[in-house]
């Protein structure tokens, strides 16, 4: 990661901010608009899950099971007759939920050890980097499944095993970043005037990475929800009754509700489709925002 | 270059026998009776508690950790990883027959994800910031956003359900097996496996190539006379294959993870649905042989990795 060339500027671009010019090439990234807007909605919805619903999620009617689409039901009923549109919505507050807490945890452990390592070098800079390549080559969807088969399903361990196998990218990332702040001359003259590590980190090295950081958070995020949605769908993730994205499509694993009740299984899947679309492109349109150099 | 690979050989095998120290933590943190996962249940059940105790002394449960690690390691790198607490079976045996399944899924969808991902990354690397590249773009973050299993899901609905063409489980027919029956049972799980996996190597074909087209060589090139397709599959595209093929062997385990899901999907007897399956009985002999094998298959393809980019970068190979 490289600091951002000044670039030859317009004049009336000039007068601009950097943060303003960054919103300038967001809003011309058509996808990255459309996503937020979608991505607006779709968290809308989670959080006033209980006001769109009508239903509460988890009541059943047991006279009432895999009911088609009706007036009181607009997405129908499950096996057990509960409102398919209320445990969609409830759903996405899990799915949502895990996904920024994953990421939230990946950014902070990245930013701590990318900072510390890129400052100290050394054996300290040598061991975390390799930690870091460790952890990137090991497939974290198995991993967790082998957690799950011995510790048991749980939310906070998905959460921990998620954020822990993708501090890495925003590690290596912050790690360059602070190689290229530490050179600066204002970072050398807090040196000089006995800053110590916590000080430059907090004043200098945050700052200049959160742009870069704001992208691979972004991307963190949608990995996190598929992640999410995936352990969920093989039964290791979030537990029933507990309603998320992916456990609802792992009772349309048979070919008789494939064939004749696609709304068991078309809406969940869509809503995982288009918010972890949604989050990519936004991070897609951040990136083109953030360092404009990039292709 | 033989200094180098051997540091790097260092590494990779210190880095491994962490992992296993981990894996056998998780052994012993794993609920139930030791002596069930490695003795055969047909001696176990005729034990008494004498013959327990003895079993236990044979196994040396009764010696410090660091002596029971030693033997856990050299009996598992024997291939002995102990017995399935649920059949009783040997879960050499069990792993053993999910592994060629498991490889010829992972094998055919590696192969679909390049398919896909070479013409679409060296198009949207040459025709850069046109409506080809941008189509390229959405193709990738599709693959990457939208889950697989969902994909399957939709597959399952249009070739089984709409058009019964394709079957929708299982690796074979086992009333009329056939090679052509095989490759109907192949086709769906390793198209989506491909498809799921093969965004993130389009982006890196694609990156790749816009730097070696921006490089002075193709410059020079293209000033002696030589034309665009010449560069490219003479010049560029050699050069570019260089990280790519790096990147792919790095990334070999990624596949496992993805064959995981199509495996639970397409019921196919893989790995991956062994795993799945022992988590949902709670056989840990059989997760933690897993486990042992992932380790493999990642110190193997990080070792693959650092080989081919000795073999194809001088800087490397000079220091």
């Amino acid at each position: 990661m490289s600091v951002i060339e000044p670039a030859v500027l317009a004049p009336e671009a000039a007068r601009r901010s950097p943060g303003r010019r960054a919103l300038r090439r967001f809003l011309r990234h058509r996808m990255a608009v459309v996503s937020a807007v979608v991505l607006l909605l779709i968290v809308l919805a989670a959080v006033f899950a209980r006001q769109i619903a009508g239903h509460d999620p988890n009541t059943t009617d047991l006279f009432a099971t895999r009911a088609g689409p009706s007036g009181d039901h607009w997405l129908g009923t499950d096996a057990t007759g509960r409102d398919v549109l209320a445990r969609l919505l409830f759903a996405g507050r899990v799915s949502l939920g895990v996904g920024v807490a994953a990421a939230l945890l990946a950014v902070v452990v990245g930013t701590v050890v990318g900072s510390l390592s890129g400052l100290l070098g050394g054996w300290v800079d040598q061991t975390a980097m390799r930690l870091a390549d460790v952890f990137m080559s090991f497939p974290s969807l198995v991993v967790m499944v082998v957690i799950a088969g011995v510790i048991g399903p749980s939310v906070t361990a998905m959460v921990i095993a998620i954020g822990l196998f993708q501090w890495p990218q925003c590690g290596r990332l912050v790690r360059g970043v602070t190689l290229a702040v530490r050179e600066q001359e204002y970072v050398q003259a807090a040196r000089a005037a006995g800053a110590g590590p916590l000080w430059l980190i907090r004043r200098h090295i945050v700052p200049a990475a959160l742009p870069p950081v704001s992208v691979v958070a972004t991307l963190a995020v949608a990995q996190a929800i598929g992640l999410e949605a995936t352990m969920s769908f093989l039964g290791l993730g979030v537990q029933p009754p507990a309603a998320s994205w992916g456990n609802m499509l792992t009772d349309a694993q048979s070919l008789t509700v494939i064939s004749t009740m696609p709304w068991l299984w078309l809406p969940p899947g869509l809503a995982v489709a288009a918010t972890v679309l949604a989050v990519n492109f936004i991070g897609d349109g951040l990136r083109d925002a953030v360092d404009p150099r990039h292709t | 270059m033989g200094a180098y690979i051997i540091r790097r050989l260092l590494i990779n095998v210190l880095v491994f026998f962490l992992i296993t120290v981990v894996i056998f933590w998780l052994v012993h943190k794993a609920p139930g009776d030791p002596i069930a996962m490695m003795v055969p249940p047909d001696q176990l059940n005729a034990g008494s508690a004498a013959f327990i105790a003895a079993k236990r002394h044979e196994l040396g449960l009764d010696q410090p950790l660091v002596v029971q690690y030693w033997h856990w390691l050299t009996g598992a790198l024997h291939g002995d990883f102990g017995y399935s607490l649920v059949n009783g079976r040997s879960v050499t045996s069990l792993l053993g027959e999910r592994f060629g399944p498991t490889i010829e899924l992972m094998g055919t969808g590696l192969l679909l994800s390049l398919v896909i991902a070479f013409p679409l990354g060296i198009v949207a690397a040459l025709r850069r910031n046109t409506r080809v590249d941008y189509a390229a773009t959405v193709v990738s973050l599709g693959s990457v956003s939208i889950p697989a299993f969902f994909i399957a899901l939709i597959a399952i609905y249009v070739f089984t359900v709409k058009f019964p063409i394709l079957p929708s489980s299982g690796i074979s027919d086992p009333s009329a097996p056939s090679l052509v029956d095989s490759l109907q049972h192949l086709i769906l799980p390793a198209v989506i496996l491909g498809f799921a996996n093969s965004g993130p190597y389009m982006r890196y074909v694609r990156s790749s190539m816009i730097t070696e087209l921006g490089a002075d060589y193709v410059r020079t090139a293209e000033a002696k006379g030589a034309t665009r397709r010449r560069v490219v599959v003479r010049h560029t595209l050699r050069n570019s294959l260089i990280p790519v093929l790096t990147y792919i062997a790095a990334n070999l385990p990624q596949q496992l993870a993805g064959a995981v899901v199509i495996e639970q999907v397409f019921a196919w007897p893989g790995m991956g649905q062994l795993a799945v399956s022992s988590v949902g009985r709670h056989d840990y002999s059989v997760i933690i042989g897993f486990a042992l094998i992932i380790a493999v298959l990642v110190l193997i393809s990080s070792l693959l990795a650092d080989v081919l980019y000795t073999l194809v970068d001088p800087r490397v190979r000079l220091n």
